[in-house]
């Protein structure tokens, strides 16, 4: 696909600089209340880097997502993007593709928003990409209910990466696939980062899988980062009793 | 998992309503004999071959009448019917996508008009503007549109933060687009349902307005001021009333299968 | 105590049998794990156990013997008072398997409202405070009049695993109970079951996918693939010597923090 590495400017990917957010709870002019959920958040994503991003339920990993995405802003802080929009993966596989339409379809749908490809461009952009994924063209006439949940994250992936993004959200990718197809989703978005140039911000509870493909990792409690590092510095040497705590419940 | 897409409900459903859809159709252009001549010789002549359902006061054959009557009805019913799914698919979509303001305020108009009987609604606009077809066609209309829009609301804000939603807009698709291609085909069966339901509501709604005199007026003839026509011959000609009545419940009757048809597809589908 | 032998179930409405002619035992005091991936069978095996299939809608062959009773055999009232006084079970998500309407402690004792009707309120109140401190619910008293949702994920499967252990089963089966909760509450999940196994002297069959869970709880393992076993085995052996080649690719695929590769 995009083989030409673009010079960067900078070396990064995402600045996330103080970050303070939450929540506006209903009410006529947004005065129904305020729930704070992330503290002053702040870290960068490098250019290659994937960086993983754990914590349990409740500890501010999806509002984060949401503020990176743009579908909330911050109260407080800046978000800097390097690169052209973000594009999202979902964990759930059932609810991250349309149903109402075919393969085909839903692949090509990024294209004709953006309206600068005519039809025969944008067939032949679904197949390359439906290729880099490893699935047959004969899913592309395949409503998301007849594919595997492995299957409906490849297509998931294809879909985010159609327009070459350069960084992607992977919120949960891999949580509710079986093992064996979780190792290969795994192995096929490390094959990707390499050949499309891209960074991830991974999210995910599963700190063994966090260990398997990140480079750094953030620890997220209570909407503050606790800790943050290079991976194999952290697992080693955990510093935060949380930390400390969450790698000892996973081993 | 492949769908399965028809069930005997639809089967039948279809099939009735096809049947008397192609007889109303035809009614438009052939009729045996023509629905508006009078035969003074002929007054309330029971069922008989010549006059498959017998004829009226006027010696006019019912049978013609009940086809193009039927037609008369059903073109109603179903105009009715695409207006108030059309104006409440619109106001369900606008609301359920965007709440806040927009939802508030237009969900209390529609509990203001819902607070109406729906009857007593229809009447009021029908003393505004008078009786005949289209009046009938835009009171009923009019009337139909919030329950439509109050339906389509849940549907389109259970849909607003499903993630193929998220994604649609973080590709940078416009409101139009996500409500329009991304949305509406995912509450389709939620809405066909309602469509059925709906149009059999329209059948006996235009039945009782033009029953009461205040709906299609003759000399257009419909089921409804037919069966009007038939209350007051009940004693001298039965048949009259009873075959008008049984052409609308079978009216009803074929699509409320197709509704249910409809219905058991989907939940044979979870 | 438990013994399944050449159980086939087969659902009217696929075209192959869930599961294919498995064989299992359980002993007395043992907690053996069933791993396998979606669609394996593994939890179609849990439900015929518990008698919980429909039987309208599906064929069952072969034996499942508790304590030399065949529950396949049994008809359905001697199979129901089975299903709460000898078998206890607990599900994957706490959340959708309580009632939002009741009181915890309520649930809690619904087992022994059913198959010990005899029992008096306070006896049966007292049975219910003894399971909810056995579980380790902080306060049992206090738990016992609050509603679910007052309850975090953690408790409400610590409320669950008390509904299961209330009549004091011989057998608790477990299907997929940490798999909701964050891994810190996974691990003192796991912590009470080994617990009340040591504790109680229960047997327990504790499903999941998540092998590394498996590993930290169970002396036994039985992996199924597609409906069949493809092998059981000490933890020990089927962890460092898998055998069979699904076994091998299964193992291989748990992530480790061993090595950065994914295999």
């Amino acid at each position: 696909m995009n083989e030409r590495k673009e010079p960067h400017p900078t070396d990064l990917v995402l600045e996330v600089q103080h970050v303070n957010g939450g929540y506006r709870k209903g009410g006529l002019l947004g005065r129904g209340g305020y729930k704070q959920i992330l503290f002053d958040v702040d870290f960068q994503v490098r250019h290659g880097q994937i960086v993983g991003l754990v914590g349990e339920s409740g500890s501010g990993k999806s509002t984060l997502a949401k503020l990176i995405l743009g579908l909330l802003s911050p109260e407080s802080g800046k978000i800097v993007h390097h690169t052209p929009r973000p594009q999202i993966i979902f964990q759930d596989p059932y609810s991250s593709l349309n149903p109402a339409y075919d393969v085909e379809w839903i692949l090509e749908e990024p294209l004709r928003v953006y309206g600068k490809y005519d039809r025969a461009e944008r067939k032949q952009r679904v197949r390359d990409i439906l290729a880099r994924v490893e699935l047959d063209e004969r899913f592309l006439s395949c409503r998301p209910d007849e594919l595997s949940g492995g299957q409906r994250q490849r297509v998931s992936i294809a879909a985010a990466l159609i327009r070459r993004p350069r960084f992607l959200i992977a919120d949960e990718p891999v949580s509710a696939l079986d093992v064996t197809v979780q190792a290969q989703v795994l192995r096929l978005m490390r094959t990707l980062r390499e050949e499309l140039d891209l960074s991830y911000l991974f999210i995910s509870h599963d700190l063994n899988v966090v260990y398997q493909i990140c480079d750094r990792v953030l620890v997220l409690k209570g909407g503050v980062i606790v800790e943050q590092g290079d991976v194999e510095t952290v697992f080693r040497n955990p510093q935060h009793a949380y930390t400390k705590r969450l790698l000892a419940a996973a081993e | 998992m492949k769908k399965k897409n028809w069930n005997g409900f639809l089967i039948a459903g279809c099939a009735l309503t096809g049947l008397l859809i192609a007889l109303m159709l035809l009614g438009k252009f052939w009729t045996p004999w023509p629905p508006t001549a009078m035969d003074p010789k002929a007054m309330y002549q029971p069922p008989s071959f010549t006059h498959l359902f017998g004829t009226d006061k006027f010696g006019r054959d019912i049978f013609s009448r009940v086809l193009q009557g039927g037609g008369t009805t059903l073109t109603i019913a179903l105009a009715t019917v695409a207006i108030g799914a059309a104006i409440g698919t619109l106001v369900g979509a606008v609301t359920g996508y965007f709440g806040g303001i927009v939802d508030d305020a237009l969900m209390r108009l529609n509990d203001a008009l819902t607070a109406f009987p729906s009857i007593l609604l229809a009447l009021l606009i029908i003393s505004l503007v008078g009786p005949g077809k289209y009046n009938v066609v835009l009171a009923l209309g009019i009337v139909f549109i919030p329950s439509f829009a109050r339906v389509m609301r849940t549907q389109f804000a259970s849909l607003r933060d499903v993630n193929y939603i998220t994604s649609a807009r973080l590709m940078g698709a416009g409101r139009l687009r996500i409500m329009l291609v991304h949305m509406l085909p995912n509450t389709m069966r939620t809405l066909l349902p309602a469509l059925t339901i709906g149009f059999n509501n329209a059948v006996l709604a235009e039945a009782s307005m033009s029953f009461l005199g205040i709906g299609v007026t003759p000399p257009d003839a419909s089921l409804g001021n037919m069966l009007r026509d038939a209350q007051s011959a009940l004693g001298r000609a039965p048949w009259y009333a009873i075959l008008t009545g049984a052409m609308i419940a079978l009216l009803v009757f074929g699509v409320g299968l197709i509704g249910e048809g409809l219905q058991q597809r989907d939940r044979e589908v979870d | 105590m438990l013994e399944i032998q050449d159980l086939h179930v087969k659902f009217h409405s696929r075209d192959h049998e869930a599961v294919g002619g498995v064989s299992l035992r359980i002993d007395d005091g043992e907690i053996l794990g069933l791993v396998g991936e979606s669609g394996s069978g593994k939890s179609v095996t849990a439900m015929s156990i518990a008698g919980l299939l429909p039987r309208k809608q599906c064929a069952l062959r072969g034996a499942i013997l508790l304590d030399g009773q065949d529950l396949l055999l049994a008809d359905r009232s001697i199979l129901r008072r089975m299903q709460g006084n000898r078998i206890g079970v607990v599900f994957q998500e706490p959340m959708s398997s309580m009632n939002p309407l009741l009181r915890v402690g309520v649930q809690v004792g619904e087992a022994l409202r059913i198959h010990q009707p005899e029992l008096r309120p306070e006896a049966r109140r007292a049975l219910v405070l003894q399971a909810m401190a056995d579980v380790e619910l902080p306060n049992p008293e206090e738990c016992y009049r609050k509603y679910p949702h007052e309850l975090s994920g953690g408790q409400q499967q610590r409320a669950m695993i008390a509904a299961a252990i209330v009549s004091r089963p011989s057998l608790l089966l477990l299907d997929e109970p940490t798999t909701a909760l964050d891994v810190t509450i996974q691990a003192q999940i796991l912590e009470l079951l080994k617990k009340l196994n040591a504790e109680m002297g229960m047997s327990m069959l504790f499903i999941s996918h998540n092998l590394n869970v498996v590993r930290k709880l169970c002396a036994r393992v039985a992996v199924m693939q597609k409906g069949l076993l493809v092998e059981t085995g000490s933890t020990d052996d089927v962890f460092h010597r898998p055998q069979h080649p699904y076994t091998q690719r299964l193992i291989a695929s748990i992530p480790t923090r061993h090595g950065r590769e994914v295999s």
